[in-house]
């Protein structure tokens, strides 16, 4: 009801005029959060993916998805606690603990992905000549692509929104804005963080679909297409 | 030439899947390698290209060992086709057959030219295929990409292994002629896994025969057929061809019956049919006799064209009207030298052979003995004689 005030919406609208400025460097904030911890992530666990899946040794396997999986149960809120005594408080442990989020959906995206690809099809590339980099290069990755870049869409969609824990331990971001709305009481404050949030999630989501489209029309015109 | 010498493999946990090959496989030749699963047909085949190393002997292709080269650039100079095609679905048809040169570094003019000249060589339209991806192609469109694939670079050994067992029946026979047709051009060293002895015997220059790991026979086809080394090499050669045939496995000894040599959906039709209706039938299946049949398939007569074409003014007559008896049936299970004496002392064009209850499952007629002892004579088996003296 308070949203579909004609009130609120005025107050609404003066307050962000007025805050413009906080609200644009809390969202540039939560993108870096959010985009080294990605960035990280990926780097990690999309290679780690491709190892496990060409190396299929199981206590490997075992023990990269149980260590992953441990870091994707512990609760955001606690895993941020736990790291302070480690690390201290700030942007740093905000990104440490995003970027181990981010581990396991990619990882086990990637893995699945390269297991997908049909062994007669990598049989057919070994007899032909290709060498084992470029058959991981060249035929593997284009074709467990798919797999890997929904990884990182739910991945991403999922850490622009726990970022805004990240503010507790001292690292900013669209929750600076959500948290002190609450603390002082302002709805205006509370609102615009969260809308900021979800429309930072949507476009990221959006981006990355559009990537993937891109080069999925490519490699799979068929799927693309339906 | 691709020579073996005493070749073995023996996998760790001590399974001997080659024991000891000496095979020499003729330059400019198709050689089949075949025998029952697990024979180690194809790990023979997968031993040329190093997919798999043999653990004892050599294998020489013109003279070079190939333990000595580098596997990856030793592929590059064989051909490969698989069984189940192996199309890089991400890659556009003329990426797909370029992908040798490209590994070899062709110059992009020189590999585009030379995909256009393989497409048209297996009939496919370049201006049409080569943009198309491979699931936009049927079956056996993607395995003529496979073949042409593996011809891109041109090499002089070209490994296939069962590249036509996944196909449709037309397919496949459409694929074996365009190979053989290519051969005669091209004249490559080819390696062909199967294990359909139909196909083997319709391309093969050279014929070998596996089992247990062990070659039991190398030899033509010809040679295969009329001198089988052993009872192994009889019984695969006669085993395939009556399973060809849709019967029981029986052993070659055994006198054929009746049900062994009829043609089992010959022209029938229903009382009720017109004469015109059936002038028709006999039109489309190409014989001049229909047997008339009822709803629960028991025989009720024999039309042939003449007792129609006597009436055919009359448009009411049904072939129930015209049809006359049938004077001699054999009941099923008869042995078949019975059944052709019967034929030759009536001077019968044909017999049916009934069921139960007069009930039809089949016909015998000339052309279904003369396929039926083609068959055998091909098989080389010698139960042939048995029953040969019968007919003359």
């Amino acid at each position: 009801m308070l949203l579909l005030s004609s009130e609120f919406l005025k107050d609404f609208d003066v307050f962000i005029r007025e805050r413009y400025p906080d609200l644009l460097q809390a969202t540039g904030q939560h993108l870096i959060l959010s985009g080294v911890a990605l960035a990280l992530g990926v780097l990690v666990a999309v290679p780690a993916g491709m190892l496990l899946a060409h190396y299929p040794a199981k206590w490997a396997r075992t023990g990269a998805f149980g260590v992953a999986n441990i870091f994707q149960t512990i609760p955001s809120l606690a895993l941020l606690a736990l790291l302070i005594p480690l690390f201290g408080i700030g942007t740093k442990p905000a990104i440490l603990a995003l970027f181990l989020y981010s581990l396991m959906p990619i990882l086990r995206n990637t893995y699945t992905g390269f297991r997908s690809v049909d062994p007669a099809i990598l049989e057919s590339a070994r007899g032909m000549g290709y060498g084992a980099a470029q058959r991981l290069m060249r035929i593997q990755f284009p074709l467990a692509f798919p797999y890997i870049m929904s990884g990182i869409r739910v991945t991403t969609v999922y850490i622009i929104s726990w970022a805004t824990l990240a503010t507790l331990i001292g690292a900013g971001g669209l929750g600076q804005l959500i948290v002190s709305g609450i603390g002082v009481n302002k709805e205006e404050l509370v609102v615009a963080g969260a809308a900021a949030a979800i429309v930072l999630a949507l476009l990221a989501d959006g981006v990355l679909g559009g990537i993937e489209r891109r080069v999925a029309r490519r490699a799979h015109p068929k799927a693309a297409s339906k | 030439m691709i020579v073996f010498t005493g070749v073995k493999k023996q996998y760790d946990d001590g399974f001997q899947a080659i024991k000891n090959i000496d095979l020499e496989i003729k330059e400019g030749e198709i050689t089949v390698l075949i025998g029952p699963s697990g024979c180690g047909k194809t790990t023979t085949m997968k031993l040329i290209n190093r997919l798999i190393q043999p653990t004892g002997g050599s294998i020489r292709i013109q003279g070079r060992d190939i333990a000595s080269l580098n596997p990856v650039e030793l592929r590059r100079q064989i051909g490969y086709v698989i069984q189940n095609i192996g199309l890089f679905p991400h890659m556009t048809i003329a990426k797909n057959v370029g992908v040798v040169p490209r590994l070899l570094k062709w110059d992009k003019d020189k590999v585009e030219r030379r995909v256009d000249e393989l497409l048209g060589l297996v009939g496919l339209d370049p201006d049409t295929y080569r943009n198309r991806y491979p699931s936009e192609l049927s079956g056996g469109q993607q395995q003529r990409i496979g073949v042409i694939r593996a011809l891109a670079a041109d090499p002089d050994v070209i490994l296939m292994d069962e590249p036509f067992s996944a196909l449709d029946p037309i397919s496949r026979e459409q694929l074996q002629d365009e190979l053989v047709r290519l051969q005669q051009e091209l004249r490559k060293t080819i390696v062909f896994v199967t294990h359909d002895m139909d196909e083997a015997l319709k391309i093969a220059d050279t014929i070998v025969l596996m089992k247990d790991g062990e070659i039991v026979q190398a030899d033509r086809p010809e040679r295969i057929l009329r001198y089988p080394a052993n009872d192994f090499v009889k019984s695969f050669i006669g085993k395939k061809r009556l399973q060809s045939a849709g019967t029981e496995l029986v052993a070659p000894e055994l006198a054929p019956s009746v049900d062994d040599v009829m043609v089992e959906q010959p022209a029938t039709a229903f009382p009720s049919r017109g004469l015109a209706e059936a002038v028709k039938l006999m039109e489309r299946r190409r014989v001049d006799t229909l047997l008339i049949v009822d709803k629960n398939r028991k025989l009720q007569g024999t039309v042939s064209i003449y007792n129609v074409l006597d009436q055919y003014a009359e448009e009411n007559k049904t072939v129930a009207d015209v049809m006359r008896p049938v004077e001699h049936t054999v009941p099923s299970g008869t042995s078949l030298a019975i059944a052709l004496q019967l034929m030759s002392a009536k001077q019968l064009s044909n017999l049916a052979v009934v069921g139960e209850d007069n009930r039809f499952v089949g016909l015998i007629t000339r052309g279904s003995v003369v396929r039926h002892m083609a068959d055998l004579y091909a098989s080389g088996s010698n139960g042939g004689d048995a029953y040969a003296s019968v007919i003359v």
